[in-house]
């Protein structure tokens, strides 16, 4: 039976079930990495460059050497060579970046501000920190430039885009061809550096057990690249590394790189000879675990005077460190969203003194959509249009990029059901125009998001045990979305047994393979894997069923599983799974498999879509502004949990409107390092800027995209958002904010 | 972070005396901005006298005015009947500042004492004349969006981040202080002060002190009262711009002003031209927009604050139409 056909949630529609894990993480009895009681425990703590470029000349650790209870202080000076480190090879490499990544102790090279060059290992974290503030590096200060404007010359076509025809430029029809176009506009757009920031903190516990194998309890949403990195790092078989991750306090991309701190704190166990702890602290979270790059975009729009598009072009320059390129999809969007016969991209990187940016939620898209959805509600302006009927105007009835038909696409549905839920049609376009009783400026904006709907290999193995209870394994990570909720929820569905009775184990590099949690395809990808296993296992069953005896002659094929329970077309077998293992005297039944996507990525394009409406009040005098409603509209296929995926729409929302109107880390260009490094000075919103948040799915299954019919919510929920918030203070006070974020100093 | 010694102090003369041994130690109330300052490394005291055991935290009507220990929360003043009741404008202010669960443990002497939240000030290895006097002043050519636009100096632009203490210096509060040489008491206004050429002063308690209470005096300010601050999230956000406003009028007219700015001085700041030019006039929309003028008079913008030269005049005309009634 083809995969494709397994019959998912026909039944019943799947509310909400609660989190497998809920009551763990509200308890406190979740372990999250840092948590691990491990005997012998040290503690490592970082010491960071406190210039911008150059060379570390002299360190002095002698105090910090005699420091009561230190082990160990290790800088390039003396640490243990990295045996990957010597060959050339890249093992703190991530997937998209060229360069050399950032080799930890090494060298005496200062590539930014808050680089490590030391760390600190000694028997409590307090001892370490004191420690640490007593090691003194000596610095021969280089020139060095942090600043994107002053140097915006310098922008150059990634490597990668090199090699390629035209430096990776798209093109569609003809070039620019909104400059003759009847109606255009023409704009720059800014976002800001803005700073992952989860809850949790980047944090690695690294134990040796022999000579030759490690354990690592690491924060991270990628198993199989820590186990991968580690061992090619060190020099060991894969196998002889163990990553454990089983809860993850959020991460939003920034763990989904081997970054070096996790290299240095495995050198410095090994150094130590016993385990080492390293939490990275918040202001180090700004500058090694990545970030979403400074950007600058500028788009040009032509229309007809009727509002079909004539030309799209998206030009976007990005930030990236002096030692790797790091690139992402910015102007993607401007290619498939909308139809239109000419389209031109251009995407540059400009490399600073600072440290390699890295996806961050809706990556490149989220600040690509920024720009292409705040052009589009401008031209809506000019044309006098509303915005969303310019959008209809313009839909991509099939992907214009890749001229394929789409998968599924409910974009047109979005629209209508949030706009129809925010009262849309019921506003004032003309801005300015709408006051609150109290004399507030109320403005309503709305953009649009979209994301690949991805599906790559994954492998889950099942075992069954005789009193009828099953366990799921798979190597993935639940970094906040619920994802073991979701496979028991789709295990249940086509094992037709109660969710009490499945558990699904994540979080250890051990399991079957599966790739790293980005790019909003977990569902897709391992509940794929989830589905193979138990319709694999159903299969087993079945035939374990039928046996050798009198049922011989009854085909699989006439079999249903129902409630538990295996029935013949003829009623000669009518039998509880369990007892088939009793039966057979079996204590357990294994099945492990594989599912991957296949020959129809070929054939149709695959995305989400989702469409965010925003309502705010703008304080006329001190520019202030507060959201004050939201609704999201989602079309992510069959949604699995309405509760989890909603609450990922919820997050993706709150992450768009600090995008919009609070993120920015800001660096001093004279000192080459950020001065608003912290929670209280870097802000996101706190719960009194977030309104009550309407998530919406249209919940209808794609036919092509794997067997649940399921595609990804996570980085919809957030593209498009800032656009939507943007566009909705244009309509309250007719200021066009075109850098991030709209703080109330630009309004006022 | 340095190690220090830690003791606790029963009385507010045994604190007193700790101090006078040992003149670098530091009082220790809430601790929520001493012990971060610590943790970063921006000051590092070799010696912690913790006073929370001192009785200092009560809150009483005496019979010229308001009586508050130095160590009542901020949550349990701003939420006390006798304060809602006499001076609501203090509750507001104290409200509007840093978040609930600061507010549990922050004190009334403590949060006069809050160092600024200069950026520069708050990261060592940045120059700081108040930080470490002599090594320049960081924000003057930087990043200023938080800075002075009033009575600032060459060697400091930096703000005083206090809510409270701008309804405080509105409300003309007293400050009660012990010290080695005994007691005294300093107008609210007169306890913070401008940077000058010595911005590591914030105040002017002098070594060894101990602020023990504060005193409001009893005022016609109970209902036509305002603190509105302008800020960059709803919570957990120092003010861009504050302005602490009471109004007593009576027909229409304004037989008394006091008004307060916060997040543009180094001292909580009282616009008292503005205040004079209020008073005798009509509650009115004319008014209002004068006196803004007023106050805006001497005021000076950076590179990246020069958005507050408009935000103040603002802000204190919607502050004084709210705290007037007026639509």
């Amino acid at each position: 039976m083809s995969l494709m056909d397994t019959k998912f949630f026909d039944s019943k529609a799947v509310e909400g079930l609660d989190r497998v894990d809920g009551r763990l993480k509200v308890t406190g009895a979740a372990r999250y990495s840092a948590e691990f009681p491990i005997p012998k425990l040290t503690y490592g703590v970082l010491v960071t460059s406190t210039v911008a470029g150059g060379k570390i000349q002299s360190m002095d650790a002698k105090k910090a050497e005699k420091a009561p209870g230190v082990l160990a202080v290790i800088s390039h000076f003396n640490a243990p060579q990295i045996p990957g480190y010597s060959e050339g090879s890249n093992p703190a490499k991530g997937q998209t970046t060229k360069g050399q990544p950032l080799r930890i102790f090494s060298d005496d090279t200062i590539y930014f501000y808050g680089q490590p060059v030391a760390l600190v290992v000694a028997d409590t974290l307090e001892r370490a920190q004191f420690t640490a503030g007593l090691v003194q590096a000596q610095y021969q200060k280089t020139s060095f430039q942090t600043g994107f404007d002053a140097n915006v010359s310098s922008a150059d076509f990634p490597s990668q885009a090199k090699n390629r025809n035209s430096n990776g430029d798209y093109l569609r029809g003809e070039a620019d061809a909104y400059k003759t176009a009847p109606v255009k506009v023409e704009a720059e757009y800014v976002i800001p550096t803005e700073v992952h920031n989860p809850m949790e903190l980047q944090s690695i516990i690294a134990v040796w057990d022999a000579p030759d194998k490690v354990t690592v309890y690491d924060k991270t949403q990628s198993l199989k690249g820590v186990q991968g990195t580690i061992a090619q790092a060190f020099k060991i078989p894969v196998e002889n590394v163990q990553v454990v991750a089983t809860y993850v306090g959020g991460a939003f991309g920034n763990a989904l790189r081997t970054w070096p701190h996790e290299i240095a704190a495995v050198m410095a166990a090994q150094k130590v000879g016993r385990p080492v702890k390293l939490v990275i602290s918040r202001d180090q979270m700004f500058t090694m675990v990545g970030y979403r790059p400074y950007t600058w975009q500028k788009v040009g729009l032509g229309a007809t005077a009727d509002g079909k598009l004539v030309g799209i072009s998206h030009e976007a320059i990005s930030q990236t460190s002096t030692y790797e390129e790091f690139t992402e999809g910015t102007v993607n969007v401007s290619k498939f969203l909308y139809a239109c016969p000419n389209v031109n991209t251009r995407y540059k990187i400009l490399p600073l003194n600072v440290s390699t940016p890295t996806w961050m939620r809706g990556p490149g898209e989220a600040s690509g959509a920024f720009a292409l959805d705040c052009a589009m509600d401008e031209l809506a302006y000019q044309l006098n249009l509303d915005p969303i009927e310019l959008r209809l105007r313009n839909h991509a009835d099939t992907d214009p990029e890749r001229n394929l038909p789409w998968s599924s696409k409910y974009l047109k549905e979005c629209y209508q059901e949030a706009a129809d839920r925010i009262g849309w049609f019921k506003r004032n376009p003309k801005p300015r125009s709408m006051k609150t009783e109290d004399g507030m400026l109320i403005g309503y904006g709305m953009g649009t998001g979209s994301f690949s709907a991805g599906r790559s290999a994954a492998t889950a193995s099942i075992q069954m045990l005789a009193d009828g209870t099953y366990t799921i394994q798979c190597a993935t990570t639940d970094i906040g979305p619920g994802t073991a909720t979701a496979m028991v929820q789709i295990a249940s569905d086509v094992l037709q047994v109660p969710v009490e009775k499945i558990k699904f184990q994540l979080g250890n590099s051990s399991f079957p393979k599966a790739p790293s949690q980005g790019g909003s395809s977990t569902v897709s990808t391992v509940g794929s894997a989830v589905t193979a296993v138990c319709v694999s296992l159903k299969n087993k069953l079945g035939e374990l069923a039928i046996g050798q005896g009198e049922a011989a002659s009854v085909k699989p094929a006439d079999l249903t599983f129902a409630n538990g329970q295996i029935t013949s077309k003829d009623q000669s077998i009518k039998i509880a799974y369990a007892d088939v293992l009793k039966k057979h005297s079996l204590p357990t039944l294994d099945v492990t498999e594989e599912s991957k996507s296949g020959d129809e990525r070929r054939k149709y394009s695959f995305y989400s879509f989702s469409v965010h409406f925003v309502e705010v009040n703008v304080h006329p005098a001190t520019g202030q502004v507060k959201v004050k409603r939201v609704v999201s509209c989602a079309d992510a296929g069959k949604i699995i949990n309405h509760k989890t995926a909603g609450s990922q729409v919820i997050g993706g929302a709150i992450g768009g409107i600090g995008m919009a109107l609070m993120e920015e880390a800001v660096i001093d260009d004279r000192f080459g390092r950020y001065v608003n490094n912290n929670l209280a000075d870097y802000h996101v919103p706190v719960h009194a800027d977030i309104p009550a948040i309407d998530a919406v799915f249209i919940d209808k299954k794609d036919p092509y995209i794997n067997p649940m019919g399921s595609k990804g919510v996570g980085e919809i929920s957030l593209i498009g958002m800032a656009a939507a918030v943007a566009n909705a203070v244009f309509h309250a006070t007719g200021k066009r904010v075109r850098d991030l974020p709209i703080t109330t100093d630009k309004l006022v | 972070m340095n190690q220090f010694q830690y003791v606790r102090a029963n009385t507010a003369k045994t604190a007193i005396g700790a101090l006078a041994k040992d003149p670098s130690a530091a009082f220790l109330a809430g601790g929520t901005n001493l012990i971060d300052l610590m943790k970063n490394g921006v000051t590092a005291p070799p010696k912690l006298v913790d006073i929370n055991p001192i009785p200092l935290t009560e809150i009483k009507k005496q019979s010229n005015g308001l009586y508050i220990g130095a160590l009542a929360t901020n949550a349990d003043v701003a939420d006390h009947k006798l304060v809602l009741q006499n001076q609501p404008l203090l509750s507001l202010a104290l409200n509007a500042g840093a978040s609930a669960q600061l507010r549990n443990v922050a004190t009334i002497g403590g949060n006069m004492m809050q160092r600024t939240r200069c950026f520069y000030f708050n990261n060592p290895d940045l120059p700081c004349n108040k930080r470490q006097p002599g090594s320049g002043c960081g924000a003057l050519e930087g990043y200023n969006r938080m800075h002075a636009i009033f009575g600032a100096s060459s060697q400091c632009v930096a703000v005083n981040p206090s809510d409270m203490s701008v309804a405080l210096a509105a409300l003309d509060a007293t400050v009660l202080i012990s010290g080695p040489k005994g007691d005294r008491r300093v107008l609210f206004t007169d306890f913070h002060r401008l940077p000058g050429e010595h911005p590591e002063k914030d105040n002017n308690l002098m070594k060894g002190e101990l602020i023990t209470g504060i005193e409001i005096p009893d005022n016609a300010f109970s209902k036509n009262v305002h603190y509105l601050k302008v800020r960059d999230r709803s919570s957990y956000a120092f003010a861009l711009v504050s302005v602490a406003a009471a109004l007593n009028i009576k027909n229409n007219t304004i037989k008394e002003a006091q008004l307060a700015m916060g997040g543009v001085a180094h001292k909580p700041w009282r616009p008292t031209e503005a205040e004079k030019y209020l008073v005798g006039k009509p509650a009115n929309e004319a008014t209002f927009k004068q006196a803004a003028e007023i106050a805006m008079q001497n005021a000076k913008g950076l590179k990246y604050n020069s958005f507050k030269l408009k935000m103040s005049p603002n802000t204190i005309i919607e502050a004084l139409r709210t705290a007037s009634g007026i639509a």
